[in-house]
């Protein structure tokens, strides 16, 4: 059952990149399907852990736009940076703390640091990241903050 | 050429000229900024801005083809692999012990010091 799913999927994503509808190009996007099939299905004899994706669809969704207004506000801020003539740059390595208690969550959260130009995260460590930030104000440990509340509340399960 | 493709073509060039000067502004940055970790900072807004402005622009100028699915699953994945592609540049600069350096009055957190190999069961 599975299996099928996966065939569909994979089948749809070849139709989408190839965009080609002959006979031949469609039988060899049928023979891809199969051997990648064959080769997962191996995999999963070896392996059956699979990722879960342990998020609530609409609040994700609502999330990633408010990302999207962050980059663009943070883009802004480091433009003003580059370009301004003396270039007030004030960098700091501190400590902000996650509370997500999937894996996905933490690199959902670790990845919006790093997406928001002005913030890196450079380490994970147990109960917190080391965050890079080129132009530190007092505010940013707070701002932080407020996205990690953002994306545990996109969280469904808690699971380890 | 009707007026709504008039407005859509002036919109995806607004969108392609604003990407192309976000990734302009970032290679200016990246001269300009004075440190390995604020470089870093600067070759992002390359990565995100400039990035998702080109791909909307591209998007608006393909119209609704398969290009454009093309073009979204493209932003998608780079999305997800930028930030992970400068997360591995920066954590292999603390790794080897580069520190930023830090502002006046700030002191910047120590990581915790690595364990060594197979030595996490003990």
């Amino acid at each position: 059952m599975r299996n099928i799913g996966i065939a569909i999927v994979f089948f749809a994503l070849w139709l989408l990149m190839s965009g080609i509808f002959e006979p031949f190009i469609i039988g060899l996007g049928a023979a891809s399907v199969l051997l990648t099939l064959f080769i997962t299905s191996r995999m999963d004899a070896q392996d059956g852990d699979r990722v879960d994706l342990l998020l609530a669809p609409v609040k994700y969704t609502k999330y990633l736009a408010w990302l999207m207004l962050e980059i663009a506000r943070a883009n802004w801020a480091v433009t003003k940076i580059i370009l301004a003539r003396d270039m007030p740059i004030r960098q700091h390595l501190f400590k902000t703390p996650y509370t997500q208690k999937t894996d996905v969550g933490q690199v959902i959260f670790a990845n919006s640091i790093t997406l928001t130009p002005g913030t890196i995260t450079v380490e994970t460590e147990d109960g917190h990241f080391l965050v890079h930030a080129v132009s530190y104000s007092e505010d940013d440990p707070d701002a932080l903050a407020d996205m990690d509340a953002r994306i545990t509340a996109c969280e469904t399960a808690g699971g380890a | 050429m009707s007026a709504l493709e008039i407005i859509i073509n002036l919109l995806s060039w607004f969108f392609i000229v604003s990407g192309s000067v976000f990734v302009v502004i970032g290679a200016v940055g990246t001269i300009r900024f004075p440190d390995f970790w604020s470089r870093l900072h600067a070759a992002s807004i390359t990565d995100s801005a400039g990035m998702i402005l080109l791909v909307i622009g591209m998007c608006l100028q393909a119209g609704p083809t398969l290009v454009t699915v093309k073009l979204l699953i493209i932003g998608v994945f780079l999305f997800i692999t930028g930030p992970t592609s400068t997360h591995a540049v920066a954590n292999a600069a603390l790794v080897t012990g580069l520190r930023p350096p830090e502002a006046e009055g700030l002191i910047g957190a120590e990581p915790e010091p690595i364990k060594p190999e197979g030595d996490d069961d003990a």
